[in-house]
């Protein structure tokens, strides 16, 4: 009989193998660990884990059905609420979403709800289930501004209700950081991606790639030019920042967009592909959140030895907890309460080196976490050929600065009500990191849920 | 998918195409430019917009063959096709938003330089539709790199084409033709775009700052996506970082740092001549040029 307080645990590569190549981290549970981890589940009538999801999935709906062996099943009963599961599973902080409300967690780990999703989402894909589509269309058209999770999970589930939906994509290919950001070892994009997103054309809608609103067309010309009867801004928070400090445009510096686009969407790790990148000997990655931990991994896949350098400790990361479980075990080494102080640079312009200073923690700041201090006089040089700034990023003011009437706040981002979507501008409304700066994927797609039906009672009153 | 309906040579290593791109042909402005993509494996290139015609929903680049993608691109005939054709990107020229009328008072010089005619000509030509007769040098390196000439000459005033080896027009650099006209000929110019590689934006920045003419340069960093999320292409311009891409790509040429701009250009210039003697070399490719070591 198998412990019921412990989850099934789940197979992966082994880090020695994987830090050497891109193929995915995790592999997931087969059919019968999956409903041996079922089991676990308590069918709680009163459900803390779906308070836990922004998207509100029937959590004991879909696991009871794994239960029985009803994949299917439960692959609609997800349905109903997300139309990226594939996705959420694998990159959704669990930890402090649905799983940290289990009731199992009090006594034990909690139910593994993040592989269970992503077990009926990947037989889902494997074998070709389709979702639910409308019947017949309702004639409405709503144009949604990027193809990243709030705006596939908003135009998905304004096709289920009968719009003609049209997503507008600034880059090659569709997905926004599901494609760009998110590496293929998270993430795979043939596998996962691609399949999942080819599950919301089959809903209906249609892509437009190559389409950066703003430059090619606006969005008062898609309203005025192209009958579309409502906007959803889903357009996410693509602009990187950089420290400020000497040395930071020197030959070698790159922002994380930067590196994890060239990998990732351009596939530079791929000799096949005509995108060069540099791997680096000797890598610092400035920055500790999720988008750090996947550039170093990257880098360090592709040859370097690999430094994260963090400004507080390790129990302030922002990462999840897996990401940086992960990564070392992979041989990513963290140098933590250290901040750079300037980049440095040889004769030809590239990087030689940084000037690191060590920190301490202080008082807790408005955010609650204790404020890194310097300690005075403690500076000392690190010897780096690569360094990777990824200390977050803001939403792109492209569009909000060629869209009349569009409210922003001082962070650029796009000022939208919670619950539906409605921004200053009638009939326009926005979601995800657009809205709110960069956050995460199930919370995008929250906003994308809630965006669709601020539209559905807009256009249906009318 | 985005049609080649015109493909043709200009000059050696410099090429035309006419390509098929509705949304982008509408929204055209001087100054601006494009990214294209031959293929699912290609890299995104930025390219110059020469032309464009919104009504027929085309788009003219012109582009000069430097590295494997460039070449491979020069391969595509009319009939043929760009996978991936995004724009227009960057901001339109200042003068597009200024009163026309003053800009009918000024005195104002186009200095393009080898491929860098080809950004000129749809500056000049937006000046030749508002009235206004513009000077404009171009330079090469000899009569056969000469680009777009019939064309330049119908929408300037006066016409300056300059050769290095002095095989047509004025024998010498586009600055000292410069110089020439201020200093001997007592022209005066109240704004000067210039625009070409970047070594040569530059001495005509540190001779237009001599001359005391404001100047604008079109900057043409390593690009990826265009449109502002990755920072590939900033640039010190006075103490502050831009984004080419977004802020730019014009920048008053006399606040921009050229010398750090050349070295970021360099940057893959391992990864891009590995790429090239692949392309050329194909299946005989060992090695051989001392720095990629064959295909490994």
């Amino acid at each position: 009989m198998a412990d019921m307080l412990k989850r099934v645990p789940v197979r992966e590569q082994d880090p020695k193998e994987r830090a050497k190549n891109f193929e995915e981290v995790c592999y997931g549970y087969n059919l019968e660990e999956a409903m041996e981890e079922a089991a676990r589940c308590l069918n709680c009538k009163n459900a803390k884990c779906i308070e836990g999801c922004p998207v509100s999935i029937n959590i004991p709906g879909f696991i009871s059905k794994v239960k029985e062996g009803d994949i299917e099943g439960a692959y609609q009963v997800i349905g109903e609420s997300s139309a990226l599961p594939a996705i959420c599973g694998r990159v959704c902080p669990q930890e402090s979403q649905c799983e940290c409300k289990c009731i199992r967690g009090i006594k034990g780990d909690p139910v593994s709800i993040g592989k269970l999703e992503r077990f009926v989402a990947d037989y889902a894909l494997e074998n070709d289930i389709k979702p639910k589509k409308a019947e017949k269309t309702n004639g409405h058209k709503v144009a949604v501004i990027g193809s990243g999770p709030s705006g596939l999970t908003c135009a998905g589930d304004l096709a289920k209700l009968g719009y003609e939906v049209t997503v507008f994509e600034a880059l090659h290919e569709l997905g926004g950081v599901l494609v760009y950001g998110i590496p293929e070892f998270r993430l795979p994009k043939e596998k996962v991606v691609k399949k999942e997103i080819e599950k919301v054309r089959e809903l209906g809608v249609k892509f437009e790639t190559n389409v950066v609103i703003g430059k090619s067309t606006t969005i008062d010309q898609l309203i005025e030019e192209e009958d579309f009867e409502a906007v959803f801004i889903g357009s996410g928070a693509g602009l990187p920042m950089f420290m400020g400090i000497p040395g930071e445009t020197a030959n070698g510096v790159f922002s994380a967009n930067e590196y994890l686009t060239r990998s990732n969407l351009m596939k530079a790790f791929d000799d096949s592909y005509d995108t060069p990148i540099v791997a680096g000997k000797k890598v610092a990655v400035v920055g500790g959140g999720n988008v750090a931990m996947d550039a170093a991994r990257t880098a360090l896949r592709l040859g370097a030895e690999v430094h994260i350098v963090y400004r507080r400790s390790e129990a302030e990361l922002p990462a999840r907890v897996e990401e940086v479980h992960h990564a070392k075990e992979e041989g990513v080494i963290f140098d933590l309460l250290r901040n750079p102080k300037e980049i440095l640079v040889d004769d030809n312009g590239w990087v030689k080196g940084m000037k690191v200073i060590k920190m301490e923690l202080g008082e807790p700041d408005e955010s609650g976490r204790r404020r890194p201090v310097e300690v005075a006089g403690s500076e000392y040089e690190i010897e780096v050929d690569t360094v990777i700034m990824s200390l977050g990023t803001s939403p792109n003011p492209l569009i909000a600065s060629t869209t009349n009437g569009l409210e922003t706040n001082k962070k650029k981002c796009i000022v939208a009500d919670e619950e539906n979507g409605q921004t200053s501008k009638a009939y326009v409304f926005a979601g995800g990191d657009a809205v709110t700066g960069a956050a995460t994927v199930i919370l995008a797609m929250g906003a994308g849920k809630a965006g669709a039906k601020g539209i559905h009672e807009l256009l249906s009153a009318k | 998918m985005y049609k080649i309906l015109e493909a043709k040579k200009l000059a050696e290593n410099i090429y035309l195409m006419n390509v098929e791109a509705p949304r982008v042909a509408k929204h055209c402005e001087p100054g601006q430019f494009v990214i294209v993509k031959i293929d699912e494996k290609g890299e995104r290139v930025p390219l110059t917009i020469c032309d464009y015609d919104a009504e027929a929903g085309t788009v003219t680049i012109v582009f000069q063959t430097v590295g494997a993608s460039t070449k491979r691109m020069a391969d595509l005939k009319a009939g043929d096709s760009f996978r991936d054709f995004t724009g227009p990107l960057g901001c339109p020229s200042e003068f597009v938003n200024e009163d026309i009328e003053e800009l009918k008072k000024k005195n104002i010089l186009f200095i393009g330089g080898g491929v860098g005619a080809a950004p000129v000509y749809p500056q000049v030509k937006w000046m030749k539709q508002h009235g206004i007769d513009v000077d404009v040098i171009v330079g090469s390196k000899t009569k056969d790199m000469l680009i777009l000439e019939d064309e330049m000459k119908a929408v300037s005033g006066n016409y300056y084409p300059c050769t290095d080896d002095g095989s047509y027009g004025h024998s010498g650099m586009v600055t000292t033709k410069l110089e020439q006209l201020v200093k001997e000929e007592g022209k005066k110019y109240d704004l000067c775009v210039a625009i070409g590689p970047m070594i040569m934006m530059k001495f005509a920045c540190l001779m237009t700052k001599d001359l005391g003419i404001p100047t604008i340069v079109s900057m043409n960093p390593i690009m990826v996506d265009g449109t502002g999320m990755c920072g590939a292409c900033r640039l010190h311009v006075g103490d502050e970082i831009k984004f080419a891409c977004v802020d730019g790509p014009e920048f008053d040429g006399h606040l921009v740092n050229f010398d750090e701009a050349m070295k970021r250009q360099a940057m893959y210039k391992t990864e891009e001549g590995r790429a090239l003697l692949k392309l050329q070399e194909g299946d005989t490719h060992h090695g051989g040029c001392g720095h990629c070591g064959g295909d490994n």
